[in-house]
């Protein structure tokens, strides 16, 4: 394992800033801490980059014990690269020096070679001698990625890099940005609050919840089998109904009888009669017309190619239907559904 | 919003302290060095209360009978008439540079700050030089009509109010202008919209909005006045500032200088009371609208000429005026008085103002690099003690300082003798240079401090992380992030300091190693015989030195005001 981080703790007085957070990471892939604000992923990225000493557990790279309790390497001898959420980059060098700055100990001809390269790795080739200020905001972020990447680190950390960056040229950026680091088979750790972001940059992501990782695991897994409901609940849109378990393995909800995959929940199996929520997303409920399960349309949203329909079934339940957008149907119309799921989560009922 | 990110950031992660896991010596003597900065100004202060704690009744008798009464009086009628007159000069010029359109006013922004580089004693002088019985325009008079009697008396309570208010209202000014340039207009225009009118909403919504800023100002002109000590010497109006000094350089009496250095202390603790509070207000007042780009109001008629003729008037009587009459009575006297003296005299002012601005950026660098390492109470505590100096006026300040150092003096010179009986060496502790340093490092800390400080936190902690996470830390990093980055903050922070100590009057004076004349002791001499011509040619030097700072204002406070020009 390329990074690894075992029972990760960093406590700030009492309170848990990161609690007890274990993962690991395979050379040149991309993970991502994704989660709400306040929830310890800038802290837990503070803890691998050297800024943070960590409370409890350990943080090794490439075998080597980065940082323990009482143990800490350095920040500058850690060979971890970082973009921070503001770029930082230095307003008083250009584009080209920004990129040479780390790399110091390199013989001069072999840092203007290695910045050429950067530069053209970033697609900004022809920016080397403008200053920070003279360029747009994504041109400065892809400079901070590049400074970061010069002196090849081991690691790459990227805090927050697109939040700065307005709609539009967020997406194309973080598909970019992955792209330069998928090119150079660089390592690399994102925190965000954007699962969109997520999505677009990681191989596996990490959802976090007030310090705890609740789980590591591939953007489509995260989406179609979420451990546990805050997952479900900030990964995706989604509705969570109502049932019962009927016998092993199988639900009556109102919508009709469903077999749930295996539990992924940490209760284990489920026993008959207990009360259920499973997990619909937008894209489980089809429209398809010759259904005789009906639902009354009670809100839409244009989004283009396709409406986003919230649904009432006739016992009250709500439901979300992602349709494509020709089926033109008004509020208070009733359609028929399917319910086509892929996999079905099932979490224990509140209370 | 980089600053305001970096505080939210620091807020809520604190920083983590691996600097000193990695050397602990460093704290202990940085905390030392951080606390003997604050001796200069704590000194005076414990000087003060000494001598309050143990009053010599009869001094005290003297004063409160012979003293007291009349320089209150007079201290409290000088203050109260400044403020209100600078105060409000201050703010008109502000409103109608800051909103309004009028022939010649481009000009008028800054011009109206180039009183800032004439002492308020420079211009003093030159009035009283100008109109008083025995100066040019009387005698003028005299010999067209036969009589100048009619004339009111310059050298008064009135006079001075009036000089100090042409000398100070600029600060008023500065700090008015830049809350109307960036309340925005939409406030003025949310007024409109409710029906009020152009003038009613200036007076209901713009002038309330900037109260606070006025308000700072004001505070600012009130501690100047308190604190003036050359303009009224020239008026011969007695305030405390004079008469500390009188007390101290006529009667030999230090506890009856100290006794009055208390009470003027507590006058200027009130002030600094009034003052820190309108700051706080304008801090949580401060709009984020920065909408500047609203139509001027254009006057029209009568009001335009008004105007016109209002910023006209200022600008001569506090600046072109006295400026041109110090030039002709220097071009005059040059001749005779251009000799080696004279270049002695701006050599020791140059050799004092660059010593103090070496010393006092170098410790406003020390302080500023302590708080950003570790801010904690304790430092944010020591940091505001040692910069309070800018709030004790010069004479007391000075007078605080020499005292003890001469009661040390003693002390020494006591010990000395008992070891080697009559050969012992003379001790003047009390007369060198480390003195008069000493007394500017407390007096001008804060002009030194303050754009260092705001020059260190514009760096963001992200800076430094980024530098560190490539490799480059400790010497390396201030070397190639700090410094460049800090080259503008601590070219400004050494002008003002340089600039101030070349103006500096009461501390020089009572400092100063016997004999050393500076250009500001030299105004003194001159004008306290009288010789109001003689002193122009030592004043045109200090003021073209203050030039310097105010090119400096006016460039930033035409950044400010840019936006509505483009």
């Amino acid at each position: 394992m390329w990074l690894e981080l075992q029972n990760v703790s960093r406590y700030f007085g009492t309170s848990k800033a990161v609690d007890g957070l274990s993962l690991s990471l395979e050379r040149g892939s991309i993970g991502c801490l994704l989660g709400p604000s306040g929830c310890g992923k800038t802290t837990a990225l503070r803890c691998i980059a050297g800024f943070e000493p960590v409370t409890a557990g350990s943080i090794r790279a490439h075998g080597r014990v980065l940082a323990a309790p009482e143990f800490s390497t350095p920040p500058e001898s850690r060979r971890i690269g970082m973009v921070f959420q503001d770029y930082a980059l230095f307003p008083h060098l250009t584009a080209a020096d920004n990129i040479a700055f780390g790399l110091h100990r390199l013989p001069a001809g072999h840092r203007t070679r290695r910045v050429t390269e950067m530069l053209e790795a970033v697609g900004l080739a022809d920016y080397r001698s403008h200053y920070p200020h003279q360029l747009s905001g994504g041109q400065q972020q892809r400079i901070a990625l590049a400074r970061a990447l010069a002196p090849e680190p081991e690691l790459i950390l990227l805090d927050e890099p697109f939040s700065s960056l307005d709609v539009e040229l967020r997406e194309r950026l973080s598909v970019e940005v992955r792209g330069i680091l998928k090119g150079l088979n660089a390592t690399a750790l994102l925190v965000t609050h954007d699962q969109h972001e997520a999505f677009a940059m990681a191989d596996v992501i990490g959802v976090m919840k007030q310090g705890r990782l609740e789980q590591w695991d591939t953007p489509y897994e995260l989406y179609h089998r979420p451990g546990t409901r805050f997952v479900a609940d900030f990964v995706g849109q989604g509705v969570f109904l109502s049932g019962q378990i009927i016998e092993h393995g199988s639900v009556q909800t109102e919508v009709g009888v469903m077999r749930i995959d295996a539990p992924i929940d940490s209760k284990g199996a489920w026993q008959a009669g207990d009360r259920v929520e499973l997990l619909l997303r937008p894209d489980d409920v089809i429209h398809d017309d010759a259904s005789t399960l009906r639902a009354e349309v009670c809100q839409r949203t244009f989004r283009g190619a396709e409406f986003l329909y919230t649904l009432r079934m006739p016992g009250g339940a709500q439901l979300l239907s992602l349709v494509p957008s020709h089926h033109n149907h008004q509020i208070g119309e009733s359609i028929g559904i399917r319910i086509e799921p892929d996999h079905v989560v099932a979490f224990a009922a509140p209370g | 919003m980089s600053t305001i990110d970096v505080k939210a950031h620091a807020g809520s992660v604190p920083t983590p302290d691996l600097t000193a896991q990695r050397s602990a010596w460093r704290l202990p003597v940085s905390t030392v060095a951080v606390v003997l900065l604050c001796l200069p100004a704590l000194v005076p202060l414990a000087a003060i209360v000494v001598a309050a704690l143990s009053p010599e009744t009869e001094i005290w008798q003297h004063l409160a009978n012979y003293i007291l009464p009349e320089v209150i009086r007079n201290t409290l009628l000088l203050t109260f008439g400044v403020a209100l007159l600078a105060g409000s000069i201050g703010t008109a010029l502000a409103w109608l540079t800051a909103m309004c359109e009028f022939p010649g006013r481009r000009f008028f922004e800054w011009a109206l700050l180039l009183p800032l580089a004439i002492p308020a004693y420079v211009l003093a002088f030159v009035a009283v030089g100008f109109l008083d019985f025995s100066g040019p325009l009387q005698t003028w008079i005299r010999a067209a009509t036969g009589s100048s009697s009619w004339f009111p008396a310059i050298r008064t309570g009135g006079g001075a109010i009036f000089v100090l208010s042409l000398a100070t209202y600029p600060y008023v000014y500065l700090l008015a202008r830049s809350a109307f340039l960036t309340q925005g207009r939409r406030a003025l225009e949310a007024a409109q919209s409710l029906g009020l009118g152009r003038a009613a909403a200036t007076w209901r919504v713009a002038l309330p909005m900037a109260r606070p800023w006025i308000a700072a100002g004001v505070a600012l002109i009130c501690m100047e006045t308190l604190a003036d000590f050359g303009a009224v010497s020239v008026f011969n109006y007695n305030t405390f500032t004079t008469a500390i000094y009188r007390a101290w350089a006529g009667m030999f009496s230090v506890n009856a200088a100290l006794e009055l250095a208390g009470v003027l202390m507590v006058f200027v603790l009130v002030v600094l009371a009034v003052e820190r509070k309108s700051r706080a207000v304008a801090r949580f007042s401060s709009s984020r609208d920065t909408s500047r780009d609203a139509p001027r109001l254009a006057l029209q008629g009568a009001a335009r000429a008004l105007a016109f003729a209002g910023c006209a008037i200022v600008f001569l009587l506090a600046f072109a005026l006295p400026f041109t009459q110090l030039l002709l009575w220097m071009l005059k006297h040059m001749g005779r008085d251009l000799d080696a003296r004279y270049f002695g005299f701006a050599a020791r002012s140059l050799l004092l103002a660059a010593a103090a601005a070496v010393v006092i950026v170098a410790a406003s660098v020390l302080l500023a690099y302590v708080l950003r390492r570790k801010e904690t109470r304790f430092t944010r505590w020591v940091i505001r003690t040692a910069t309070m100096g800018y709030a004790i006026p010069g004479t007391v300040l000075a007078i605080g300082i020499v005292v003890p150092v001469i009661s040390l003096n003693n002390l020494l010179q006591g010990w000395l003798r008992d070891w080697f009986g009559n050969g012992a060496p003379t001790l003047m502790l009390h007369g060198t240079l480390v003195t008069v340093l000493a007394a500017y490092l407390a007096r001008f800390l804060a002009a030194g401090f303050n754009p260092i400080e705001s020059g260190l936190q514009r760096i963001t902690h992200n800076i430094d992380e980024a530098a560190i996470g490539l490799g480059v830390v400790g010497r390396q990093l201030v070397r190639r992030v700090h410094l460049p980055l800090l080259k503008t903050s601590l070219t400004t922070a050494a002008t003002l300091v340089f600039v101030d100590v070349m103006k500096e009057m009461p501390i020089t004076l009572i400092t100063r190693p016997v004999g050393w004349e500076t250009l500001a002791t030299r105004v003194f001499e001159m004008t306290s015989e009288g010789d109001w011509e003689r002193a122009a040619l030592p004043a045109v030097v200090i003021v073209l030195a203050g030039l310097i700072p105010v090119a400096l204002l006016t460039r930033q406070s035409s950044n400010l005001g840019g936006s509505n020009v483009a």
